[in-house]
């Protein structure tokens, strides 16, 4: 296929993930939208009063990074995670072996349609954070570039846990139990310093707190941990699961017999 | 004149060990309206399923109109149309959206794929539910929006896997019209069907697959032709009360009190008329008893069933 048709094939796939995502609004934009705000309500406002600051910041700026970057891990990763399982189960994933779209293609299609979600939630998150605080941007760059880079990452993990699955179960699996343990414990409510040396070092093996801090230090300019090596982690994080990604489609792990 | 389809020594054997494909070799011509038959199981989706790149082969060579898929994997696809023997669309799209996303994978910019998925959608009398969810759609709607998606980028190909099973007669013949219109056109056409009348009415060339080989591949009047015997059914003004004698042709009666005739290849039908005449028999009306390429279908398949069973072991 010549460039321009890859770039037709490309944009059809984005459009069609955006067009999905949108028609069922209510299910993939709302629910986000309204347990952030609960959590600026609840863990900002009435409990965040109480405990006064952290990382030289009020408690609502200081988990507002957080709560962001926690609304675009959990959508991207559901974006791609249900709609490639869902093509998988009517089989309609069958349109798109049959035609001439490169695996690299069919990735890169899915992965910028679970960031068009990660990032657009993320947009609606930050929008509704105003309502309740005012957000400083200390480095633009480095925000832009963790917020794209963790969306792109775990759209490619959602991609990669939908080739493997073999039913509904299999899908909410790894959100539940690895996913959002993760992001709870990555340092979206809390700074490490707070935690004894021991389980500081556990949260270190943690990858989303690489995430979750590179954010945090393109807003409020503070991070537990060095924002060169997080924006490091999520590139070699992307690389390998590109790579596995493309591995996967290549031998039609799950879609084709 | 270049091959539509070249298949060489294709191998599949699944996962579990079944072998579902045993080096079969298949051409199909340009411009062909070419018929696949076999019974269940007896690889016909497989050898489709390979071709459309749904099912990776074990061994052997697929080439559509020259581009081997091993190679030239892309060119092959652009040319190739498939409707399957499931719904395989997204039930939630719109009927629209449905053919010109599947335009858009093959690079195909929307205005263009509009008015392409128009001139599909009219012809299959799709163009007023357009805006209707798939899922909306009757069976022989669904399968006429299948057909509209596999043809939205013009394939030299049309693959066609059990294209009318659960459509109703009258659907079906809109549907066979519709096809052989396409292959008039310069389409070649590959179908898989159980209904051998389907394929009777619409092939030149049949090809009759079973335990993954290839038994018959030749033209439809070639396959015809070694029909030796053929049966038919003729009703009486009055109410006969046993089998005429009609010489050298075989007769009986049939549960409903029709008379049914054997006529052997060579012999005249002629003959039969004349000796009714003589015994003062009227006809009014006659047909065949059955389907003549099932008659011959049945009978290779169950020949081959009984060169391919296996010795039972211990058996004396």
């Amino acid at each position: 296929m010549k460039p321009q048709a890859l770039f037709t094939a490309f944009s059809t796939i984005v459009v069609r993930e955006v067009r999905r995502f949108t028609r069922i609004w209510a299910q993939t934009l709302l629910p986000p939208a309204v347990t952030m705000t609960l959590y600026f309500i609840i863990f900002g406002n009435l409990i965040g009063s109480r405990i006064g600051q952290m990382g030289g910041f009020d408690y609502m700026s200081f988990i507002v990074p957080g709560l962001i970057m926690m609304a675009v891990i959990t959508s991207s990763y559901a974006n791609v995670v249900s709609s490639f399982f869902s093509m998988k189960f009517q089989r309609s994933i069958e349109e798109l072996l049959v035609s001439p779209v490169p695996n690299w293609v069919i990735l890169a299609g899915y992965v910028a349609g679970g960031m068009a979600r990660g990032l657009g939630i993320g947009l609606i998150v930050t929008l509704l954070s105003l309502a309740f605080t005012q957000l400083s941007i200390h480095n633009l760059p480095m925000m832009i570039l963790t917020v794209f880079l963790t969306s792109a990452l775990f759209s490619l993990g959602g991609f990669i846990n939908a080739m493997l699955a073999t039913k509904f179960d299999d899908i909410s699996i790894v959100p539940t139990f690895v996913l959002t343990p993760l992001t709870y414990l990555g340092g979206v409510f809390y700074s490490i310093d707070l935690l004894p040396g021991f389980w500081q070092g556990v949260s270190m093996i943690n990858p989303i707190l690489y995430m979750v801090n590179g954010f945090r230090y393109g807003i409020l300019g503070v991070s537990d941990v060095n924002p060169c090596i997080s924006l490091g982690m999520i590139l070699v994080f992307i690389t390998v699961l590109a790579f596995v990604a493309l591995k996967m489609l290549d031998r039609g792990k799950g879609i084709r017999h | 004149m270049t091959n539509a389809l070249e298949i060489e020594g294709l191998t599949k054997i699944y996962g579990d060990g079944f072998e579902a494909l045993k080096g079969i070799d298949l051409h199909v011509a340009e411009g062909d309206f070419f018929a696949l038959l076999g019974p269940n199981g007896a690889g016909k989706s497989t050898t489709l399923g390979i071709v459309c790149s749904l099912v990776n082969k074990t061994a052997g060579k697929v080439r559509v109109f020259g581009c081997d898929i091993d190679t030239h994997l892309s060119d092959a696809k652009l040319n190739l149309g498939v409707v399957p023997q499931e719904f395989n669309f997204n039930q939630f799209e719109k009927v629209f959206d449905i053919v010109t996303t599947q335009a858009g994978y093959y690079g195909i910019p929307l205005r263009e794929a509009s008015v392409s998925a128009e001139k599909y959608l009219k012809k299959l009398g799709l163009w007023s539910k357009r805006d209707t969810p798939a899922r909306m759609l009757s069976g022989g709607m669904k399968r006429r929006l299948m057909i509209a998606r596999a043809l939205v980028h013009e394939p030299k190909l049309l693959i066609l896997d059990e294209p009318t099973a659960g459509v109703d007669i009258e659907l079906r013949r809109s549907m066979w019209a519709f096809l052989e219109e396409m292959n008039r056109q310069g389409t070649t056409i590959i179908l898989t069907t159980h209904y051998l009348e389907e394929a009777e009415a619409l092939c030149r060339n049949i090809a009759i697959i079973d335990h993954g080989k290839i038994l018959k591949n030749t033209s439809k009047k070639a396959l015809l032709q070694q029909l030796s015997l053929e049966t038919f059914v003729l009703d009486t003004e009055s109410p006969l009360d046993a089998a005429p004698e009609l010489g050298e042709f075989a007769t009986r009666l049939d549960g409903e009190g029709a008379l049914e005739v054997d006529v052997q290849k060579g012999q005249g039908l002629n003959q039969v008329f004349v000796r009714l005449e003589q015994l003062g028999i009227k006809v009014i009306s006659m047909r065949t008893k059955a389907n003549r390429l099932e008659e011959l279908f049945i009978r290779m398949v169950e020949e081959n069933a009984v060169e391919s069973r296996e010795p039972v072991e211990g058996a004396a």
